[in-house]
């Protein structure tokens, strides 16, 4: 079936099985792996993406559930050149080890700053409970996106 | 671009973010799970469903019939030995005849697409006649006991070791006190987000074999895949990206043999397999589960006499790296104190449980676990403190350690513990306790660890670094060892470029590749910065050298005092003229514009241990990292729940090259140790595993684990590179015993088995409130 959404910004259609999960058309047809599998059941976090601006597990949803949404992915939000001040507060503090959790913390962290007109470090704990990483602890991961969360509303009281 | 990449000179001894933070942070970074191509197939494997059994015949008719399926094979199709292990080769790649637990492969399936393949997997009818199991290691050392390889001489015992000191158990006779205790430990799974996977095709012009596969150890995967599938060793190829957490998991063989028996089977055509988490349970390999008898003996004083250990490793049906776990596990089963009569046992036991591997820390987990709460009860026995038992026996240099071995290298325990002892959370603690609320508890512990660094006496312990001014300039370093994410490969960069003065924009990165790096081992026992960090060290100065003399011929400079290196570029300081490291490339030749340097680390030269089999399984280690760990924890009375509140660790692992990756080690370290200690509660019945998946085995999310502090004595090892010693496991060591020992300090009770869930927790309570 045919399958229309906007895509990092960008309209895209496919052809595709509507039984197909979400994670799979983004990395197998559209080769944007930066989305990551960790379970396949919703359980780790990994393939966390933005829908319609709201984080959503993309192992839990099937293609035709895009139809006519918007759909942002890690890659979608900032590139070496021009980094988004969370992926620059990931950097900064350290909150990557293995890296196979980062895009999809980097996707809930993105929801829990625009969401929020405050963030304490127990609600960013609580935000990314369904994120789960082996490396790091996640204390600099909180870290980061307390920084990350300062700086963006510096940035919006200075406009 | 933004900060991060370009615009630091690498430095020793300062925080810098990783070579591979951006790549990681956009999601660019290209993992072997990122692996696809038009073109591909994908492979999977039917796995046996029981534990123990004779295979009668297996039907792949119906499998076979199916639309999309290309190719199923078993043992048949295999050309080499059909076998895989890191010490001992005791594994099939494919079963022949006999399964030895529930996750064995049987047959490998080739298909089009996933689906078809899961659904020909479940096609797969395996016929065969039950054997009796065996779970238990005790069970298993019994007479009569069902055998897992017939063929081994020592029936079920895999290794054992057994280590003599002193007076050995005589001398528990000139005790005061002595105290006792057993210990049971469970299963822990590695749980690392990527789960195994690789790529591969099978090139039938060249007859070359090119496996890209998650592994910890792409040089001994050529070995085991040439030998196991008959292939020339020259023909095979492994290429190992960055991995998505390994943590020991990914030391030896998992899809690697599987991924290459397809690929010589569909020649030119790309295979995948990834095999999902249920698949990544049941399969890989995990910590061994542990039983433990500990006797502590000690004077009055509080001075340890006497101990004697035994220890009960289930090492599932193959070797995997069980012998070399269960001889460090010996190794420290003492802990890091001056004992003078000891006696050691320990046993890798096989069974018919999941496949026990290695898993950062192993073996001494589970060994820390026991004797550190065992000193914690020798204390309380004494009545003297926690922290000043441990000052009282803290090996130092020049001591011989439980096992005999005279430590001659940097050894920081008691520099620990006096820093521990100063830190405003040691001081603090009696305040913090009495503040607690309504039906809380709380309690703080500590615990002493230590951690050998590198391979032991006998397996040569070494590394080549290779490093290259490339035609454009930039310094190329070519990484031998993987990096599973500790982030070993921005160190390496760190090294050379601080050597060179150089900035990350300057730097370029091979990740390890047996056709174009050299064989450096394999990234494990906390020896990846340590090995190949000295030989990158002496490969990059060497070329340093060259590239001065090289620029003193084209500055027409007469002093190489005079000149220095600048990110890409040389300067005469004197006249201010300069040469660009591009420029200098090119008067230079290949091979001119690249060095190498092999290392070998150095060995106990001493002769400690007579039984060579334990030596060459690696007792004694010649250098070890030290630390102390403390924990706050807060007990609910009314569900039992425990709750870290402050983790500290005070650490010994030499000098500190970047303090961001030593704090990520230790964090990390602390984390999985709080899972161990706490909710990781693996469950085997009958050698099915029952948390198969991360809904019922439940790893630590973030709002399990405190913010934790790290710091760093910074001794210097005088043989490290920069002074550094290891630092990826040792943190593991701490949690299980000091959350024990600060659950026994609040609650009155001990327990003495792994983990430490709220309903134990909870009935502890209540044995205690009822005994009053």
């Amino acid at each position: 079936m045919k399958v229309r959404f906007i895509l990092n910004g960008k309209e895209v259609e496919l052809d595709v099985s509507p039984f197909k999960r979400v994670i799979d058309v983004l990395r197998e047809d559209l080769a944007l792996t930066g989305t990551k599998e960790g379970c396949g059941e919703g359980e780790c976090g990994a393939c966390t993406i933005l829908v319609d601006g709201r984080s959503k597990l993309s192992c839990l949803m099937l293609a035709p559930q895009l139809d006519g949404r918007e759909v942002t992915t890690i890659e979608g939000i900032g590139s070496e050149d021009s980094l988004h001040p969370i992926q620059e507060a990931f950097i900064e503090k350290g909150a990557i080890q293995c890296g196979f959790c980062t895009p999809g913390m980097i996707m809930e962290a993105l929801y829990l700053l625009k969401n929020n007109p405050e963030l304490t470090r127990d609600e960013i704990r609580k935000g990314i409970s369904g994120n789960l990483c082996r490396c790091t602890g996640y204390q600099k991961i909180v870290d980061a996106i307390e920084v990350a969360f300062i700086k963006t509303k510096r940035q919006d009281n200075l406009k | 671009m933004k900060k991060g990449k370009t615009e630091f000179i690498y430095e020793i001894g300062k925080s810098c973010s990783r070579y591979d933070a951006v790549s990681k942070v956009t999601g660019r970074e290209r993992y072997a799970a990122d692996y696809y191509s038009k073109d591909m197939l994908w492979a999977g494997v039917k796995r046996a469903g029981v534990s123990h059994a004779k295979i009668r015949d297996i039907d792949i008719s119906k499998a076979l019939s199916l639309n999309g399926v290309i190719k199923i094979l078993t043992f048949k199709d295999i050309k080499g030995n059909n076998r895989v292990g890191v010490v001992k080769r005791d594994q099939p790649v494919l079963v022949e005849d006999k399964i030895r637990h529930f996750g064995d492969a049987i047959a490998l399936i080739i298909a089009e697409g996933r689906d078809i393949l899961k659904e020909a997997i479940n096609l797969i009818e395996i016929r065969y006649d039950p054997l009796p199991p065996v779970f238990d290691p005790l069970e298993a050392l019994k007479q009569g006991a069902p055998l897992i390889h017939e063929d081994n001489p020592d029936g079920n015992i895999l290794l054992k070791g057994e280590i003599r000191k002193g007076r050995g158990e005589d001398a528990f006779r000139d005790c005061d006190e002595i105290v006792e205790a057993n210990f049971s430990f469970a299963h822990q799974e590695h749980a690392y987000l990527e789960t195994e996977c690789g790529f591969a095709i099978y090139h039938e012009d060249s007859q070359i074999l090119e496996i890209v596969a998650s592994t910890q150890s792409p040089f001994r995967d050529r070995f085991e895949v040439a030998e196991a599938l008959g292939i020339e060793l020259d023909r095979v190829r492994i290429i190992a990206p960055y991995c998505g957490g390994a943590f020991g998991g990914k030391d030896g063989i998992t899809v690697q043999c599987l991924l290459g028996l397809a690929a010589i089977n569909c020649p030119n055509r790309p295979i995948k397999m990834w095999w999902d988490r249920e698949e990544s349970i049941i399969s890989g390999v995990k910590r061994h589960p542990a039983k433990l008898h500990y006797r502590l003996g000690a004077k009055s004083d509080g001075i340890f006499h006497a101990l004697s250990v035994d220890i009960y490793y289930d090492t599932g049906p193959y070797d995997h790296l069980g012998g070399a776990v269960m001889a460090l596990g010996l190794e420290h089963s003492g802990g890091p104190y001056r004992i003078p009569h000891t006696h050691l046992r320990a046993w890798a036991v096989y069974t018919n449980s999941p496949v026990g591997g290695a898993f950062r820390g192993f073996g001494v987990p589970q060994v820390m676990g026991a004797m550190e709460q065992v000193v914690d009860m020798m204390a309380d026995r004494l009545g003297i403190c926690p922290l000043e038992i441990r000052l009282k026996n803290a090996l130092i240099e020049g001591d011989e350690n439980p096992v005999g071995m005279k430590l001659t290298t940097s050894t920081g325990l008691r520099e620990c513990l006096e820093s521990l002892k100063n830190h405003p959370w040691w001081k603090e603690r009696k305040r913090w306790k009495s503040e607690v609320g309504r039906f809380k508890l709380r309690g703080i512990g500590v615990s002493s660890v230590f951690h050998a660094m590198g391979y032991g006496p006998v397996i040569p312990d070494t590394a080549e670094a290779k490093i290259e001014l490339t035609d454009d300039g930039k310094i190329r370093v070519y990484a031998g060892v993987v990096d599973m994410g500790q982030g070993n490969a921005s160190t390496y960069l760190q090294i050379a470029g601080s050597i060179l003065n150089q900035t990350p924009k300057q730097m370029e990165l091979v990740l390890p590749d047996t056709k174009r790096c050299l064989p450096s081992g394999s990234s494990s026992a906390s020896r990846t910065t340590y090995t190949y960090g000295n030989a990158l060290i002496r490969a990059t100065l060497k070329l340093k050298e060259k590239i001065l003399r090289r620029a003193l011929d084209m500055l027409k400079s007469q002093d190489i005092e005079a000149i220095e290196i600048l990110p890409g570029k040389i300067r005469d300081r004197d006249r201010g003229k300069e040469v660009s490291l591009r420029d200098i490339s090119i008067l230079m030749e290949e091979d001119e514009r690249t060095e190498r340097y092999l290392f070998k680390a150095p060995v106990c030269e001493e002769k400690v241990i007579e039984d060579e089999r334990l030596s060459l399984h690696g007792i004694p280690h010649l250098i070890f990292s030290y630390g102390v760990h403390l924990a706050y924890v807060e007990i609910d009375r009314l569900t039992g729940e425990v709750e870290i509140k402050r983790y500290l660790t005070i650490s010994d692992c030499g000098k500190i090259l970047n303090p961001q990756l030593f704090e990520q080690q230790m964090h990390g370290g602390i984390a999985q140790g709080i899972g161990y200690a706490l909710y990781e509660d693996f469950s085997v019945e009958q050698g099915r595993i029952k948390t198969d998946d991360l809904t019922t085995y439940i790893i630590p999310g973030a709002r399990d684990i405190p913010d934790m502090e790290s710091i760093a004595i910074e001794l210097s090892e005088d043989t490290g590179p920069f002074g550094l010693k290891g630092s990826g496991e040792i943190a593991m060591n701490g949690p299980l015993p000091a959350i024990s020992n600060a659950i026994a300090d609040a609650c009155g009770a001990r327990i003495f088995t792994s983990p430490i869930t709220a309903e134990k927790v909870l009935r502890a309570l209540e044995r205690r409130e009822g005994g009053r």
